[in-house]
């Protein structure tokens, strides 16, 4: 091991680039100290691989400099412990106890790169017996770049921990390899108790609670609770009360209408998987026919559908547009930034992101309409019906119902739809990296947080929680440690938990969720999670405080005489006579090829909808509908920048606002408890005004502690005081053509009166 | 403003809108003499008549309009709630007659009116009997007053304020301020009559060195006599900030010694081992003026100086660039592809230029180096570029009375072209002199106060205050080409200043969230990712965009302070209870408790 060093050493007599210290320095300081370094590994935590004198590039510097470490790669992450004295960051507020700054979860790696001489190839598995790249690039799922120098390291260690990093990251492996597993068996995660939890819609209890709280009059079904019915179907569910037993297993689940959420008008929202259409096979039209009746039957006989798959973008085109999207961010050197900066507009448009963000919301918007504006019951279909159909239904429930604008609203939104829902995580994020499986990779569930973001952003003071919370929810799914992740859907959890389980009863593995997250964050931490802006709804009567839940708004947000309905063609299209017709169509023109013969009509009258609502006062716990004009669709700056070192607003952002705002909050709830202590009953006479005293999100965001805009992801500690000055400046301007005369001309007419 | 919705900056003080704010039942509307109450001192009706308002968000709408010396108002009950429409004179750039008499359609008769704050206005009338003839007259006389031989709004206005705005600025107040003058730096007075440069103020700083002789050589071989004068000092390092015109070189590279040495003496003052010269232009343009008489600092003739080129574009390029982005955002916002119809303007890209230019005078300053700063006559980037770098370096001019003075002094007093960039009064709406430059730099101020919302303490009010204002014509401020040109004119004693508006309701103005930090440098991020179209001003006609009176976050914030307040209050009038002789129970926990927020109230009420 020791001669590693001097190998190492004389290999590379000639770095080509300024590091703070040369390898011999290290040699020669290190010598003393000769241990393996790890870091605080977690329990199961097993070290597969390692190399010393690995150099990673301090990003964003094109001076080439870096920092000496240990590179290792574990069966949870890849880790890089420096080899410099690690300084103790005291404003680390936010700091993740899985994993730190310089770990890379396994799952969480997107692509690695090679980077030979000037050349950088992207590594895909298989290729790389006996070969190492000197540099070696990881961009990650959240954005963050890492490049590591192997130059410095003996040859074998180089090769060993990059074929291993590879192997682990790259290669398939089966689901029981994540580290959740392993992480499990060796923790006793203590069963939380779940008091003033989120409702997890794993019992017919929390299905019946939620149907009560929206008034909802449908058939639970738990026959399913041991999968007898179908494994495709999910334990619970609820479906209209007149869909009859048999109906249940007819298609394995598909065709059936599965209730979503109830509109205090009756009427309610309901998805399915679509049937394929065999040719001159009638029973499944017939048995849509009569699913369709049941729905119908659910409220005043009226029923609209909606197949997803003919007008939103299909899987495919959400992770092709996203893959383009990403590539903005993922920044290997600043140069390469700068260029992209003056094209940034159009290639934002090009890659379509903001538009696929744009036509979920509108979609929704106009699901919205339908029951909030004719109260007919609306059934949203798509293959499968746990993609888009999760996306839509959920923002639907977020856009009328306040309860799931809190937190724990929130979390128990994102159980219903999509954990118990059936969306299929584990295929969706291909943590496993299965050939087979490659095709069905998408990142719907981040584009549904894209959506929550749109509208947090618009209605800030509408939801409890915060950017920072979404951000890292986004975080969270590429952390194989959570429950909510790693399957496809509950019969699928169900077997794995149970075969997985160390006791040989009946208990399944205990495996923490993503809510539980005291895991990632301790409770400061946490707190950063609280949207300072949230005010809760006014109570009338103070004194009754009976559940936490906010009842369910009762008072339509829109008297119907405001509209004149403008008859519509196109979308929703009236059930009872036309279905057949529909049911028979293939497929319609999908609304992204044909934006022109399809949109005007509906894009009109979800204009007119969106413009109704917005003359009226706007409530914050009433609907909220998103503006979708051009400029009101944004980039999730926090996600995605937060990394960049040269877009870091120092001292600035919106952050430096909000902070204020949660100092002032920290202040009011102290003078609260001071107040109470007195025995003062505080009559709240400012509207929706007093603040929870348990939201206490005081960020210690003293004038000592200045922040940037990447707030709370990069502390302060990387700041330079130097401004980033754009470079490439010049080729940015095509004041070509028309303007290429303007540009030449003088200022003022002539030339200077002062002509001598 | 032509929109069903609560208009954004609805005050009584604020006169674009204050008629708008009279929201009356529809009943009461009809019976009142519709504009009276709302006419300001001075102001007088010329002419009303029934019309119809071809709103673009709402259709057709019949109503009444009233044109007075000031500014047309049109008022429709047709609507609900009522729409109305309250433009100055001012910001009519063009009227012209649409349709004539034998023209087919509704609707098809009238004007088509184009404005300078980003909309159009069209109105139709009955086609029968020249309808519109006499209103097409007036409007264009009162709207191009100085095209008619009639005087300016802001002449004939009465109004009166607590404040007088004209004194905000004292350039030898504002100097003293910076620490001027001193050994390096003196104060002259060589340009008292304007005769050393007739577009400057009469109080300049220059090197202690140089001689008024020195200066007068100078002047001959910069452009319109703008020699280089000092904009800003840096208090500890002693850079400094000189702004000017382009020098004199022409085709044959002409060298003029004097200049030479002046500029050295610059560099000098603080010991700067390399004076910067930003050149505003892109490096092609300013070799082509070579061809006009001008260029810029060749190598050899300042030999301890660095050109740097900044690449930004004339007035000509700005002119289209907005044009453009009118075109996008009025009346309707574009639908496809919106951002790539918003980078085929370039405006953004213009700002992210100007701003990184700025940046760069500003981190030289930072790192102890002074620096010159010049276009083609240093009235227009110049300005915008010194104006911004001082924004960045000097936390006083982030306040609101410290905007005022940067406005004053690097705008107004520098001679920034407002007359001929705007185009007051005057009825060649093709003129190519005029240039949004100073709209843009407004763009550019908003930007870092979105960038760093805590370190002004001026709100977005105040920016869009000043650009209704800079077409109005009700206020002086933006009047004239230069300091001659408003003394020949005695524009401070006959008219009243935007700045007495502003400060006699300054509350109005005040950023919440503003933290006061002296000394710190602000560097904005130039970078399109932070870059955003300013919403609220070029699209604030359009009803669909929401209109917040305030933004969430500051509507949150104050209603916290009041509560906080209201808290405070009654924990004193508890305590007071409580440490009352009589009082039984004298809980000794509430007394330390009591302290802490006592020490708040007077450090958290700097904001107010």
């Amino acid at each position: 091991m020791l001669s590693s060093l001097g190998s190492a050493g004389g290999k590379s007599a000639k770095p080509s680039f300024v590091s703070y210290v040369t390898p011999e320095e290290i040699k020669s300081e290190k010598e003393p100290s000769r241990k393996e370094k790890h870091p605080d590994l977690l329990p199961g935590e097993v070290v597969f691989c390692s190399a010393s004198t690995v150099l990673k590039y301090t990003q964003d510097d094109l001076s080439q400099r870096g920092v000496f470490g240990a590179l290792l790669c574990t069966n949870f992450r890849v880790s890089f412990v420096s080899d410099e004295a690690p300084t103790e960051e005291t404003g680390q507020l936010f700091k993740n106890k899985l994993y730190g700054e310089n770990d890379i979860p396994l799952s969480c790696v997107d692509n690695i790169y090679g980077g030979y001489e000037d050349k950088k190839k992207l590594i895909t598995g298989g290729l790389v017996k006996n070969k190492y790249p000197s540099k070696m690039i990881i961009h990650c799922k959240d954005l963050r770049v890492f490049q590591f120098s192997l130059s410095f390291s003996k040859e074998e260690d180089a090769k060993k921990i990059f074929q291993g990093i590879v192997h682990h990251c790259l290669e398939p492996k089966s689901l029981r390899c994540l580290f959740a597993f392993s992480y499990c068996e060796n923790t006793s995660y203590p069963e939380v108790q779940r008091k003033k939890q989120t409702v997890m819609f794993d019992s017919v209890e929390d299905w019946i609670q939620d149907m009560k709280r929206t008034k909802g009059n449908c058939r639970v079904v738990s026959e399913n609770s041991n999968f007898e019915l179908s494994p495709k179907l999910p334990q619970f569910f609820i479906v209209p009360s007149n869909v009859s037993d048999e109906d249940l297993t007819k298609y394995q689940g598909k065709g059936l209408p599965m209730w979503c959420w109830s509109h205090h008008s009756g009427c309610a929202l309901f998805k399915t998987a679509s049937i394929p259409l065999v040719q001159e096979d009638n029973v499944p039209q017939t048995y849509m026919e009569k699913m369709l009746t049941a729905v119908a039957h659910n409220h005043l006989y009226s029923v609209k559908t909606e197949d997803l798959s003919d007008t939103l973008p299909a899987v495919q085109d959400i992770l092709l547009s996203y893959n383009k999207f990403k590539q903005f961010f993922l920044i290997d050197n600043t140069t390469e930034f700068w260029m992209s900066d003056m094209k940034w507009f159009s290639s934002l448009d090009n890659c379509g992101w903001l538009d696929i963000i744009r036509q979920c919301l509108q979609k929704a918007v106009e699901v919205v309409e339908c029951l909030e504006k004719e109260n007919t019951n609306v059934l949203i279909m798509e293959e499968g019906g746990s993609d888009l159909c999760c996306v839509v239904s959920s923002l639907v429930q977020l856009m009328l119902d306040p309860y799931y604008r809190t937190l724990l609203g929130f979390q128990s939104l994102v159980q219903k739809e999509w954990v118990a829902g059936g969306h299929a995580f584990l295929d969706r994020s291909n943590h496993l990296h299965l050939k087979d499986k490659a095709e069905s990779q998408s990142p719907v569930f981040l584009l549904f947080l894209e959506c929550v973001w749109q509208l947090q952003q618009q209605h800030g003071p509408a939801f409890q929680f915060s950017e920072t919370y979404l951000t890292v929810l986004s975080d969270s799914v590429h952390v194989p440690v959570f429950t909510t992740f790693l399957f496809n859907n509950d019969s699928h959890r169900d077997n794995i938990l149970r075969a997985e389980s160390p006791h040989t009863q009946r208990s399944p593995l205990n495996c923490p969720t993503v809510w539980d997250w005291s895991v990632q964050f301790d409770c400061k931490a946490q707190d950063l999670f609280t949207n300072p802006l949230y005010s809760e709804k006014p109570k009338q009567d103070t004194s009754v405080r009976k559940s936490y839940r906010p009842k369910h708004l009762r008072q339509l947000s829109l008297p119907s005489s405001a509209f004149k309905t403008p008859p519509k063609k196109g979308f929703f299209k009236d059930e009872a006579d036309n279905l057949k017709k529909i049911l028979g169509v293939k497929r319609l023109s999908r609304w992204m090829l044909s934006p022109s013969s399809e949109s005007p009509q509906t894009s009109s009258s979800v204009r007119e909808f969106y413009e109704a609502w917005q003359t009226k006062p706007l409530d914050y716990h009433g609907l909220l509908l998103p503006c979708l004009d051009g400029p009101s669709i944004r980039v999730w700056m926090q996600r995605y920048l937060r990394w960049i070192h040269d877009v870091q607003i120092l001292g600035g952002g919106p952050v430096a606002m909000l902070s204020k705002v949660s100092e002032i909050l920290g202040e009011v709830q102290e003078l609260q408890r001071q107040l109470d202590r007195h025995g003062c009953t505080l009559t709240s006479n400012h509207k929706g005004a007093r603040p929870r005293a348990k939201t206490a999100s005081v960020i210690a965001a003293r004038s000592s502690v200045r922040l940037s805009s990447s707030f709370p992801f990069v502390t302060s500690r990387n700041w330079l005081f130097k401004p980033a000055i754009p470079t490439s400046l010049l080729q940015s301007l095509m004041v070509t053509g028309m303007a290429g005369n303007l540009a030449d001309r003088e200022d003022d007419g002539g030339g200077p009166e002062s002509l001598v | 403003m032509a929109s069903a919705s609560i208009p954004v900056y609805n005050s009584s003080n604020n006169p674009l809108e204050n008629s708008s704010s009279h929201n009356a039942s529809r009943e009461s509307l009809k019976m009142e003499l519709l504009a009276d109450c709302s006419l300001l001192p001075g102001e007088e009706r010329i002419i009303d008549k029934d019309i119809i308002y071809i709103c673009p968000f709402s259709g057709a709408l019949k109503g009444k309009v009233f044109i007075t010396n000031y500014r047309l108002y049109f008022k429709s009950a047709d609507a609900d709630p009522a729409v109305t429409l309250d433009v100055p004179l001012g910001a009519i750039g063009r009227v012209e007659k649409m349709g004539g008499a034998s023209s087919r359609g509704e609707n098809s008769y009238g004007l088509d009116i184009t404005c300078k704050d980003m909309r159009n206005l069209r109105f139709a009338l009955k086609q029968e009997g020249h309808s519109r003839r006499d209103i097409f007259d007036i409007l264009f006389k009162y709207a191009f007053p100085l095209s008619h031989g009639l005087l300016l709004f802001a002449y004939l206005s009465q109004e009166k304020f607590e404040e007088n705005g004209w004194s905000v600025y004292k350039p030898m107040e504002e100097f003293r301020r910076q620490g001027l003058p001193n050994d390096k730096w003196r104060v002259t007075f060589i340009n008292a009559n304007y005769e050393l440069c007739d577009t400057y103020p009469t109080i300049l700083v220059v090197p202690f060195k140089a001689t008024e002789e020195d200066l007068r050589k100078v002047c001959t071989f910069r452009s319109r006599g703008r020699i280089p004068v000092l904009s800003w000092i840096h208090r500890e390092n002693q850079a400094v900030i000189c702004r000017c015109s382009q020098p004199l070189v022409g085709m044959s590279g002409k060298r003029n010694k004097d200049d030479e040495r002046y500029l050295d003496l610059i560099r000098e003052a603080n010991g700067t081992a390399k004076l910067t010269i930003y050149d505003a232009r892109p490096s092609v343009n300013a070799v082509a003026n070579k061809a006009t008489g001008g260029g810029y600092e060749g190598d050899d003739a300042y030999q301890n100086a660095e050109l740097v080129f900044l690449d930004i574009h004339n007035i000509h390029v700005m002119r289209e660039s907005l044009k453009k982005l009118k075109d996008i955002v009025y009346p309707n916002v574009e639908e496809s592809h919106w951002l790539s119809s918003l980078e085929s303007t370039h405006w953004l890209e213009h700002i992210k230029l100007v701003i990184s230019g700025a940046i760069q005078v500003a981190d030289k300053i930072s790192g102890g180096n002074s620096v010159v700063v010049h276009c083609s006559d240093g009235w227009d980037r110049t300005a915008q570029l010194t104006s911004l770098a001082m924004l960045m370096l000097d936390s006083h001019y982030r306040t609101l009375r410290g905007f005022q003075v940067l406005l004053e002094k690097e705008w107004i007093s520098f001679g920034h072209k407002f007359a001929n960039r705007i185009g007051h009064g005057d009825k060649n709406h093709a003129d190519q002199d005029r240039s949004p430059i100073f709209v843009q730099f407004i763009d550019c101020v908003w930007q870092m106060t979105k960038q760093f919302p805590t370190a002004f303490e001026f709100n977005e009010r105040l920016l869009v205050t000043i650009l209704d204002h800079l077409f109005s014509c009700r206020f002086g401020t933006f009047l004239f080409n230069c300091e001659s040109a408003r003394d020949t004119n005695e524009l401070r004693s006959k008219t009243v200043s935007l700045w007495s508006l502003v400060n006699s309701d300054l509350s109005f103005y005040q950023n919440p969230f503003y933290t006061p930090e002296s000394n710190r440098v602000l560097y904005p991020v130039a970078s399109m990712r932070h870059l955003e179209l300013w919403v609220t001003y070029y699209i604030r006609w359009n009803p669909r965009i929401r209109q917040q009176q305030q933004s969430p976050v500051e509507q949150r914030y104050i209603e916290l302070l009041a509560l906080r307040d209201e808290y405070l209050k009654k924990l004193e009038e508890l305590q007071l209870s409580d440490s009352s002789p009589n009082s039984s129970h004298l809980s000794n926990s509430s007394t330390p408790n009591a302290t802490s927020p006592t020490q708040h109230i007077t450090h958290l009420h700097t904001p107010f």
